[in-house]
């Protein structure tokens, strides 16, 4: 039975054809939707087996970034999206998608999924598109691979991770929640990175997060936000410096896509949806 | 029914992040602001606190406030770091805050001004049962530490919280208004203008009270033409002819006549008259490149080239100066979202996939002194316009990339902004075609009072009152509504549910309907276009340029299917007339007749005035070198001059990733910081085929040689393309002119030359125009005296490559390898950078010629070039523009983090170039800087055989750029570090 994935969007999303593309690449059937759908009662959310809120402006962040659509989906389809998170199927929410996924408290999903964190303005007070690198800190998710070092751009304004209080923190850590952060720079760039402990200031943690935390996981670790974007690094070329590497600059790959560090995070997930 | 006022403050709660006291400091919004405050140079610096502040309007049973109670919590604050208050009308005279504040200062939206917010506000209301709410707003205050004198309120208020165009400030206790409008009454009468016996004064006056900008002989073949059809014109009438016959939209100065004076160095004058120089030139050029891949030029919003056997890719470019000018934020952000829009607008619609951004300000640092009576300070105004433009291209979800930014003392009153869209497009949804019947449907958003009179003001100069007696023509913009509109707009393409598209931009439905209906016909119902608010007249609602419409030509049978397309996507989608086959343009408000006009007479009518221009050619001077150190310290000079310095701050800022396309970035190199020439994307997931685009312009040039700077920004937009790989035989270009007060006739003829330069250009290098657009009369007038821009000829360049993988970038690979340098040096300094800032103090060159270009030399070297970096022979490559050869060097060195070593005798010269500085910092034209493994030297030789190409160095493992002279001394070394930290000084600066 093929996965089926749902891309949902709304007014102002506009990162969801290259999630699209990323789920079909890892070899799901993936469609776009918009909530409207979903709200009708048109389309229902069992029909998927993993939901991806793709990044972009939803509503134009007015009133705050993901704001309007957490609402709408909190005063509309609350039962739901807890039923299938609930069911283990996957939710990754991206840049706008975190945003949203934050703001209705399904991450960290703490207190009742009330909102315990926030994802503020970024230190520098501007919006950045640079590439970072994550270094996954958890193995509690079916996205992710404790140890592993990832790199994508970030692109966003409010990034910048704060917690409602120190304590909850601690609880974070000690469920494995922290998904990933922000990590230094390696010996190399590309294929020969290496892993680099701490918070490696800015620009390396681009937007100020507490402990450079750059994604989070709910406990049970089948929900997953993260501020970069996997789906701009889905192939060599997507890379800013593949022409320096040696195999980059070589005529000879049949095909340089899905050898991109953020298309793992889509392989994986695939592969777990194909057993639920 | 009573309607309350219902006020919520938002206030940041303290010690997210550690430090107190000032709460400004915990908040980057804070922060900024306090380095405004900063920049007024006070001596005592006020403590600021930022609060957030929302009205709601609406009647109080439909106000629960249990529900009130969770739209405060989950809508407009974010409970983990703020607290929120709800009241009614009316702000506490102190604050929760605290009791330290001596000022309080209110910002709010003027009344009618676009509020992005109210939309998405209601809606989240909506979503929590709250259905009631007539109107909200958001505003925000300010709390201030010490006592402020009232000069510094004044100053506060204009220069850094608000911008009086848009906003105003209520300081302290004084009441607080929302700006929601009262209702008024519209004008439903018609209503006619007395101009059949009008003398010209009379006329004048006419044009001038109604800001028609219609000149005498326009005005008095209005006057006949009414006369012979024996009736007065209605308000509409005369305002639809002002609008189609403005500078803006039909570009009479590049299309009429010009009786032409050349007068060479010598005194020998040639006279002529030219019949349209765009036809004679730009156009001229593109019939006689004769490609197979044009599909669409000059004849719809965007010119269209072949991308592969499906698609099709356009490219517009249009200029906003005016309104960024006056109002940078919302200046540009239309700018981007009006070219937008073109894209959108184009065939039967292109997807944007990438904007392109050029700008030109005054100098950053200008003394406050010096900025002309009533303008914006520069550094407010790129500030304001990169932000516009990073705001509405990343709401898009648009990639911004692809850019430069020119600085220059002339463009202080009237800055420039340029923005691009590039559009994919099926190739077989090019067409467009409206058939009488079809329904006329206005999509998006609604209509207000925004943008009127746009098109006609910006036709003429700025001038100190401008922001006065425009500030109607002023727009903001609403990213979302136009997303909303291309979301529905590409699927109402793909099921063909319309046969006719075009945007409302300058002069509103007005132009839409009137260039749509040209050939047909067509009769609106004024009264059924939705409205922002009631009072609008029926001649405001033809001419408004409130943004984020699109007007369609549906055939009837499909306007069913559209309707529930658009209120699936929640877009408004209206039917307001037809197109019909009586040749005319017929509106009506409420029943009443109000336009009967002639479309001939509408779009032929014009009166085509012969206009004097002359160019004097200036006689030769010698080069006369700056006084400078050393090579060295010139080169440092350079690399900080703001036109060459790292626009990182900017480029940081747009989000030039999104659609997951992009596979060469602006910037390059293993810390990511280089100045890559050209950009690349690949449009469509499933294929390697790639767009490169670049641009090209000199604005510097032009007072010495208009049509060198023509040829010369034609030459760089070319090489910038092709530096990175792209196919010169697959390279499409676009010409945008900002010139001055083309009724001086030297202004006029400076322009004449470089139509010229760009005609000569493109035949040489047989690459057609695609697509164009002129601004004229980029001038400011205040205190008697008129400042005018330089003239400024921006060419952007889009090519074609087969296969992305095998693009190339600017940053040095490895030590080890071999340097060529390829074309000729000529001793070419006239207008050249190291002229202008390479001198020590004060110290200045001048004189000397500006660059030319030597064909068909030049369009050998860009198809040598392609085939060399297609073959994969190339590691590195950079064209050689501001600053010449030294600063191309610096520039690939600290990119790839690897030092070189160049030897100037080696470099291929021109006879009697004898000067170190002339070979390190001349312009000379199609010139490029490639890195190439030994291995591969003897196939580049052969590539470039017959052509002016040597080794001149290598790669090295020291982080050092050296460069010795023609006798074999060394003149340049330099540190990477040192070169990179001079280069990125502006960014510094501008990051404050």
């Amino acid at each position: 039975m093929p996965v089926r994935v749902l891309v949902l969007r709304t007014a102002g999303t506009n990162c969801d054809l290259e999630t699209l593309n990323a789920f079909q690449l890892a070899g799901a059937e993936a469609e776009r939707l918009h909530a409207g759908a979903l709200l009708s009662r048109a389309r229902r959310l069992d029909e998927f087996h993993i939901l991806a809120f793709p990044g972009g402006f939803s509503y134009g962040d007015d009133l705050g970034a993901g704001t309007v659509l957490a609402n709408q989906l909190r005063a509309r389809l609350r039962e739901d999206l807890l039923r299938f998170i609930e069911s283990g199927r996957l939710v990754i929410g991206i840049c706008n998608g975190f945003q949203i996924l934050v703001r209705l408290g399904v991450l960290p999903g703490l207190e009742g999924n009330d909102q315990t964190v926030s994802l503020v303005e970024n230190a520098s007070g501007l919006f950045e598109d640079r590439w970072v690198r994550l270094r996954v800190e958890t193995s509690k998710s079916p996205f992710l691979e404790r140890g592993e070092v990832l790199e994508m751009p970030v692109a966003h304004k409010e990034g910048r991770l704060v917690v409602r209080d120190r304590s909850l923190l601690e609880i974070l850590r000690r469920n494995g929640q922290i998904a990933c952060r922000y990590a230094g720079e390696g010996p190399e760039d590309g294929p020969e990175k290496g892993t680099v402990e701490g918070d490696p200031g800015y620009p390396a943690n681009p937007n100020g997060s507490l402990e450079a935390i750059a994604g989070l996981i709910n406990p049970a670790g089948n929900v997953f936000g993260l501020m970069p974007h996997p789906e701009r690094h889905l192939r060599r070329l997507h890379h800013p410096n593949w022409t320096r590497w040696a195999d980059g600059r070589a005529r000879l790959l049949e095909s340089d896509w899905r050898l991109g560090d953020g298309y793992r995070i889509f392989e994986r997930a695939v592969k777990h949806a194909k057993n639920l | 029914m009573n309607p309350i006022i219902l006020s919520i403050e938002v206030f940041p709660k303290n010690g997210l992040a550690k430090g107190e006291p000032s709460p400004a400091a915990d908040h980057p919004r804070g922060r900024s602001l306090e380095r405004e405050l900063g920049s007024l140079r006070w001596r005592n610096v006020p403590r600021v606190l930022v609060t957030d502040l929302y009205f709601l309007k609406g009647p109080e049973e439909a106000l629960p406030p249990d529900r009130l109670e969770s739209a405060v919590k989950y809508l407009f604050s974010d409970p983990v770091t703020q607290s929120a208050r709800l009241d009614r009308m009316g702000i506490q005279k102190t604050a929760a805050a605290g009791k330290s504040w001596t000022h309080r200062a209110t910002v709010l939206k003027r009344p009618g001004v676009m509020d992005p917010v109210e939309a998405s506000a209601v809606k989240g209301l909506a979503d929590l049962g709250i259905e009631g709410v007539s109107a909200c707003t958001a505003a925000r205050y300010y709390l201030f530490g010490p006592l402020l004198s009232p000069a510094q309120k004044e100053a506060l208020s204009t220069k850094v919280l608000a911008n009086p165009v848009i906003e105003e400030v209520v300081w302290d206790d004084e009441p607080v208004q929302p700006p929601f409008l009262s209702a008024a009454e519209s004008q439903v009468e018609r209503s006619e203008v007395p101009l059949r016996v009008a003398g010209d004064e009379k006329l004048l006056e006419i044009s001038s009270r109604g800001q028609l900008s219609l000149n005498l002989e326009e005005m008095r073949a209005i006057q006949g033409h009414f006369r012979s059809l024996g009736r007065e014109p209605t308000d509409v009438e005369l305002e639809t002819i002002a609008q189609t016959w403005s500078e803006h939209c039909c570009h009479k100065t590049f299309t009429g006549l010009i009786d032409y004076v050349k007068v060479s160095a010598d005194g020998a004058e040639t006279r002529e008259r030219i019949d349209n120089l765009l036809r004679q030139t730009i156009k001229r050029a593109t019939e006689a490149v004769r490609t197979t891949w044009c599909l669409s030029v000059f004849e719809d919003n965007a010119g269209v080239v072949a991308f592969d056997e499906a698609w099709g890719i356009s490219f517009k470019v249009e200029t906003h100066n005016h309104p960024s000018a006056i109002e940078p934020y919302g200046g540009a952000g239309t700018g981007i979202g009006g070219v937008i829009r073109d894209t959108l607008g184009t065939g039967l619609g292109a997807k944007p996939i990438v904007n392109t951004d050029v700008f030109c300000f005054g100098p950053p640092e200008l003394p406050w002194e010096e900025v002309p009576p009533g303008a914006l300070h520069p550094l407010r105004v790129l500030r304001g316009v990169v932000a516009g433009v990073r705001d509405y291209g990343n709401r898009m979800g648009i990639p911004t990339a692809s850019g430069a930014i020119y600085f220059n003392e002339r463009y202080a009153g009237n800055p420039l902004v340029y923005c691009g869209s590039v559009g994919l497009i099926p190739r077989d949804a090019v067409r467009k075609e409206v058939r009488p019947g079809d329904r006329i449907y206005v999509v998006g958003g609604r209509t207000g009072r925004d943008g009127i009179h746009g098109a006609t003001f910006s036709s003429v100069e700025l001038t100190e009152e401008s922001e006065a007696i425009s500030s109607g023509a002023v727009q903001i913009g609403n990213a979302i509504t136009e997303k909303k509109v291309l979301d529905v707009l590409l699927q109402a393409r793909d099921r063909r549910l319309f046969r006719a598209v075009t945007d409302c931009g300058a002069g509103g439905l007005s132009s839409a309907v009137g260039e749509m209906g040209q050939k047909t016909g067509a009769r609106v119902q004024l009264e059924k276009v939705p409205l922002k608010y009631q009072g609008l007249s029926y001649t405001e609602i033809w001419i408004s340029e409130a943004q984020e419409r699109m007007v369609l030509a549906v055939p009837r049978e499909k306007a069913a299917e559209l309707e529930a397309l658009a209120r699936a996507e929640d877009v408004e989608c209206t039917d307001i007339g037809e197109f019909t086959s009586t040749g005319r343009l017929e509106l009506s408000y409420r029943g009443a007749p109000v336009s009967d006009l002639d479309m001939n007479f509408l779009h032929q009518g014009i009166p085509r005035l012969p206009r004097p221009a002359v160019y004097r050619e200036p006689a030769p001077r010698p080069e006369a070198y700056p006084r400078v150190a050393s090579c060295g310290e010139a080169l440092h000079r350079l690399l900080a001059a703001p036109n060459i310095a790292s626009k990182e701050w900017v480029i940081r800022q747009y989000d030039h990733e999104v659609q997951g396309g992009s596979i060469l970035k602006s910037l390059v190199g293993p810390r990511r910081d280089g100045p890559g020439d050209a950009v690349a994307f690949t449009p469509l997931y499933r294929s390697d085929r790639a767009i490169v685009i670049g641009c090209g312009m000199n604005p510097s040039y032009g007072d010495l040689d208009p049509y060198r700077m023509a040829l010369s920004a034609v030459d760089e937009a070319l090489r910038n393309v092709a530096a990175a790989g792209g196919d010169p035989a697959r390279t499409a270009i676009l010409d945008n002119f900002s010139w001055g007060n083309t009724r001086r006739p030297e202004v006029l003829g400076a322009l004449v030359e470089a139509a010229r330069g760009c005609h000569d250009g493109a035949v040489g290098f047989g690459t057609p125009f695609i697509s164009g657009k002129d601004s004229l009369n980029n001038e400011y007038k205040a205190g008697g005296q008129s400042l005018s821009i330089p003239g400024s000829l921006l060419i952007s360049s889009l090519a074609i490559v087969e296969d992305g993988r095998r693009l190339v970038s600017m940053d040095l690979k490895e030590p080890g390898n071999t340097l060529f340098l390829v074309g000729e040096t000529l001793e070419e300094l006239g207008g050249s950078h190291y002229f202008r800032f390479g001198g020590d103090g004060a110290s200045r060159g001048g004189g000397g010629r500006v660059p030319g270009v030597v064909f068909p030399r030049a369009r050998r070297i860009l198809v040598a070039l392609h085939r060399a970096i297609r073959d994969g022979l190339i590691l590195s490559a950079h064209d050689l523009s501001e600053g010449g050869l030294a600063v191309a060097a610096a520039e690939m060195a600290f990119s790839g983090v690897c030092g070189c070593e160049i030897h100037l005798a080696h470099a291929p010269a021109a006879p009697g170039v004898k000067r170190d500085e002339a070979l390190l910092f001349s312009e000379s034209n199609t010139r490029f800087l490639l890195e190439v493994e030994s291995a591969s030297v003897t196939a580049v030789e052969k590539v470039f055989k017959g052509l002016p190409a040597a080794v001149v160095g290598t790669t090295s493992d020291a982080p050092v750029l050296r460069i010795f002279g023609m006798s074999g001394a060394k003149v340049v070394e330099e540190g990477l570090d040192g070169l990179r930290n001079s280069w990125k000084s502006l960014s510094r600066f501008l990051a404050g």
